[in-house]
């Protein structure tokens, strides 16, 4: 009895191992997700590693250095007072990252749970937070994130509240829309018939079907809260000086704009790489999280 | 090279559309496959082709390699069509598209698809007009009406005025039709233009499709799965299979003397109404283009075949020559399958359920009615819209181990009658009870029993499993809600449902899409009897499956109902299935039962009108049966507004004046011929109901 058991186990456990194995491979096989890991998995590696491989210390100053062009003992240049600009986007991204996918995350959290509440219970549930995310949705985004972090003061955990409450709306109705199309679905109503819990139906029957939209509005998410965090920063509402920021550094790089080139041009470029691995990333995992996908097309 | 030739000499007077040994190839990503293959036909102007084959059997690649319009990653790899002599190929793109406009036409399968939803059906057809003519703005407008005229819409200028939803599917199928012959086509080519119909709307436009072939000599391409669809509509058929022609000659030729066991095989699985034998079903399944088998493609699915059918492709032989259409079929054992035919089996008296009348019923539904769109308050003093009256008041009752068969056009509140009695649907007011239990009182774990005991099977296979989840993770959450079994016993039942429905154990670690939609629906059904239910509502089971299927799946159904001591609520529009599985059967009309009786009651006289009306529309087999058709005037009613008196007064063809607009009937017992006796809501007399009409 006993070994039969184990012996189910690990088939199970082989079974679970396989898929695993399996997803991984068919991540990596999508063009679109193997371009986006390409390009983020650098980004985020030497941003979580920048205390190691930073040349410089980044708030350092090197006077008699100011403006210096890329090469020797600055390898990106410096910035008007003389900093480390490669040192700087290496620890710059810390900021940048970490608000984009926190303020992703915290959104996808209430945002995912309130639209496939209202969609699949309908009704008054559904006219009340729909009417109150319209009026959040009324408001510019970056205005109502001005607006927020300008209530509860400017530090990088309320810039990520901030963003996460522009976003949260915008994630809620995504997910409405899908949930309302999924619920007239006969598996759904097979499940009531059996007695299954709304809390159960939302997220074990209409959940799995609509992770394809919501992984796709969470990544482009993603790049959307890295840029309303560098307008904050570069409103200087968001990290502050001198902690180094892409979007602070792109703020101040425009007043040097005619005098140096690379100064607002490394900040960009990594801030759009970002915004770009993230968009390819929720493209890719689209297409390979739809099983249907997996096998050839029929004709 | 040299059957080309030899056509060619054959026809002096050209034919209209000749298609030579074609063969037809999609890229995929496993490499190419030959959706069609060796395909000939030949038509003349004026004659109707009905082409017949299961999903999967290519007749729609077909249908688009004849206009050319194949997808992007197909493509026509040998063989040539050729338009009065002129092959399709050396056409540029502009004499093409002319062609395709003005001499061919295309009717699309599903009319909710083909029209644009946002713009007015009128405009839609001018606007074809006006693409392919020169004709005015004014011109095309009385063309339109026209066209309608032709297809038989009643109200033109009102009807050009609508959007599509606000038509039903009759009226949307025949709107197409319309538009396909706004340029006067020499080829009409209609895919599945019945099917998603109900019978009594399906018989009028395969009246139209007759009417159009002999009124302006129409060529006509008739594409179904439904063999008696073609037996009454065409002239010739071809029965394709995997991508071949099985058999082709006249339909009388192909009906009455099947050569192919293929043929022999689908006209046995035709569910029939005049006729008391049973349908059988065609064993196996299609093989998938990927992996078609070498020699003949039937083979694996044969009962004739022999290891010489395997070795060489099998060509077509001649049967007979000098018939009214060359009858050819692509078999080598045709003599022996001619002798000794595939048949479907006289019927076996149905093994009913344990029933005695004087037990009480399992479920009894009393004045039971569910009314969408209640108005609010605020609907009530600005008065607005009354509510749908979906459901208006029916009583039912089902007994231990019995069938009942509710059956009634679409739209008709029968499955929303289905959902209600097993509660999945609140209903609006009545009182059901099941086991002697009120449902309203039910509560905590009997309400969870009330669950396992009844269960519900949707009608569409592919929307009623969730797709993202594996067929035995779904079975398992089936069991897990529905019994109280441990942690092992739920996976040997899951084991022993799919076993149960004729699946094995290596479906369960499969997605739904990997199914076929009859396999699919075996799924369905077993998880409706993970928590062995004394009651199973099932919508339509075979409705959306292949004709070859159908009789497979309602097979398994009575077995099921068997083993478990089951009843069922056979929710159907076909009265054809309903007959070979049903103990009693109820008629349903905008929300009420007008017929309720026995089996044999119901299917003999005396009928109510309704039912008379249903069972006369249902297409028969036989080529040479011409019986006349009881044509509804005009579409059900609608349920927001239904009219005084019968509800089906304002279509009645024995409608007997003012009681009839005044007074509802009830329900009262009717005696047939046997003595056996039945209920029918009609303000006629037995002996009325009887006579009049004939059948």
């Amino acid at each position: 009895m006993g070994s039969q058991h184990t012996g189910r186990r690990s088939t199970a456990e082989n079974a679970l191992r396989d898929r695993l194995k399996n997803g991984l491979c068919e991540v990596f096989a999508n063009r679109r997700c193997a371009i986006g890991i390409a390009i983020l998995a650098p980004i985020v590696f030497t941003t979580v590693l920048a205390p190691v491989i930073a040349p410089h210390n980044p708030t350092e100053t090197h006077m008699g250095a100011q403006f210096a062009a890329p090469g020797g003992e600055f390898l990106l240049g410096t910035d008007h007072l003389g900093r480390d600009l490669l040192s700087r986007v290496l620890y710059g991204g810390r900021s940048s990252l970490v608000l984009g996918f926190a303020a992703a995350g915290v959104s996808m959290l209430v945002g995912v749970p309130l639209g496939l509440a209202s969609g699949y219970l309908g009704g008054r549930i559904d006219e009340g937070v729909m009417r109150l995310l319209d009026m959040l949705l009324s408001i510019p985004s970056l205005l109502l994130a001005l607006l927020i972090v300008a209530l509860l003061g400017s530090s990088l955990l309320n810039a990520v509240l901030a963003i996460a409450v522009v976003y949260t709306p915008r994630i809620a109705r995504v997910v409405r829309s899908s949930t309302l199309a999924v619920k007239q679905e006969e598996f759904i109503k097979a499940a009531e018939a059996r007695g299954e819990s709304r809390v159960y139906i939302c997220f074990g029957e209409i959940l799995p079907n609509i992770l394809s939209p919501i992984i796709v509005e969470g990544s482009i998410r993603i790049g959307f809260a890295i840029l309303i965090g560098a307008s904050l920063s570069f409103l200087g509402l968001g990290t502050q000086p001198p902690t180094p920021d892409w979007g602070y550094m792109i703020s101040i790089a425009r007043d040097h704009l005619w005098s140096t080139t690379w100064y607002w041009l490394w900040p960009s470029l990594w801030l759009g790489l970002t915004v770009f691995g993230c968009n390819l990333l929720g493209d890719g995992l689209q297409d390979v999280l739809d099983p249907q996908s997996h096998v050839s097309k029929r004709p | 090279m040299s059957k080309r030739n030899h056509s060619v000499v054959r026809d002096e007077e050209e034919s209209l559309i000749e298609v030579e040994s074609l063969t037809v190839t999609y890229d995929t990503p496993d490499g190419d496959v030959h959706a069609l293959r060796d395909i000939s036909l030949s038509l003349d102007r004026g004659e109707t082709l009905g082409i017949a084959g299961e999903s999967g059997s290519g007749k729609s690649t077909l249908a688009l390699a004849l206009l050319d319009y194949l997808d992007e990653n197909g493509r026509i790899t040998s063989g040539s069509i050729r338009y009065d002599g002129r092959r399709i190929h050396d056409l540029s793109a502009d004499e093409l598209r002319a062609l395709r406009g003005n001499r061919l036409a295309h009717v699309p399968q599903d009319p909710n698809t083909a029209l644009n939803p946002a713009l007015r059906v009128g405009e839609q057809i001018t606007e074809t007009i006006r693409e392919h003519t020169d004709k005015t703005t004014r011109a095309a407008q009385e063309r339109l009406y026209e066209l309608l005229e032709t297809v038989q819409i009643g109200d033109a200028a009102y009807t050009a005025d609508q959007y599509p939803h606000e038509l039903s599917g009759g009226m949307q199928q025949r709107v197409l039709i319309a538009m396909a012959l706004s340029c006067d086509p020499d080829l009409l080519i209609l895919d599945e233009p019945t099917t998603g119909l109900d019978v009594t709307t399906q018989a009028t436009v395969l009246d139209l499709v007759r009417d159009l072939n002999e009124s302006f000599n129409t060529t006509i391409v008739l594409i179904t799965h439904d063999l008696s669809v073609i037996a009454n509509t065409c002239e010739r058929a071809m029965i394709l299979y995997a991508g071949e022609v099985m058999e082709t000659g006249s339909v009388s030729q192909v009906f009455n003397s099947p050569t192919h066991p293929y043929t022999q095989g689908l006209l046995a699985a035709v569910p029939r109404i005049r006729d008391e034998r049973t349908m059988n079903s065609v064993p196996g399944r299609t093989p998938a283009l990927a992996e078609i088998p070498e020699g003949c493609v039937f083979a694996d699915r044969c009962a004739f075949s022999t290891a010489d059918c395997r070795t060489a492709p099998i060509d077509m032989t001649a049967v007979d020559a000098d018939g009214e259409a060359p009858h050819r079929t692509r078999c080598c054992h045709w003599e022996d399958a001619v002798s000794d035919p595939i048949e479907p089996e006289t019927v076996s008296e149905r093994t009913r359920g344990e029933t005695s009348s004087d037990e009480s019923p399992l479920l009894n539904a009393s004045n039971v009615t569910k009314y969408f769109d209640t108005p609010t308050f605020l609907d009530r003093i600005s008065g607005g819209n009354p509510p749908v009256k979906a459901v208006d008041g029916v009583d039912l009752s089902v007994q231990r181990g019995e069938t009942l068969a509710l059956v009634g056009e679409s739209g008709c509140g029968k499955s929303t009658l289905g959902a209600c009695l097993v509660d999945v649907l609140e209903r609006t007011s009545g009182e059901i009870t099941f086991n002697g239990d009120r449902l309203a009182d039910l509560r905590g774990s009997a309400r969870d029993e009330f669950r396992s005991n009844a269960q519900i099977v949707f009608q569409n296979p592919h929307s009623s499993l969730n797709p993202r989840k594996r067929i035995g993770d779904q079975l398992h959450r089936a069991v897990t809600t529905l019994t109280d079994l441990d942690r092992t016993a739920r996976r040997d039942r899951v084991e022993e449902l799919l076993d149960h429905v004729g699946l094995d154990s290596t479906h369960a670690a499969r997605y739904p899409h990997e199914l076929s939609g009859g396999e699919k629906q075996r799924v369905a059904i077993a998880r409706a009897f993970a928590g062995n239910p004394a009651f199973v509502v099932l919508d339509e089971p075979v409705s959306a499956l292949d004709v070859s299927v159908q009789a497979n799946i309602l097979d398994l159904l009575d077995r099921l109902r068997e083993e478990y001591d089951t009843s069922y609520l056979f929710i159907s529009h076909d009265l054809r299935v309903v007959k070979h599985s049903s103990d009693r059967v109820a008629v349903m009309y905008l929300g009420q039962i007008v017929e309720v009786g026995s089996r044999e009651s119901v299917f003999n006289p005396p009928y109510h009108p309704y039912t008379r009306a249903l069972l006369s529309a249902n297409p028969d087999l036989d080529p040479e049966t011409d019986a006349e058709r009881i044509q509804l005037d005009g579409d059900v009613p609608s349920a927001r507004d239904p009219p005084t008196g019968c509800p089906f007064h304002t279509r009645c063809p024995q409608y007997i004046g003012e009681k009839c607009d005044r007074q509802e009937p009830e329900l009262t017992p009717v005696e047939t011929a046997d003595g056996d006796t039945h209920h029918i809501a009609c303000h006629l007399s037995a002996d009325e109901l009887e006579d009049g009409l004939e059948l």
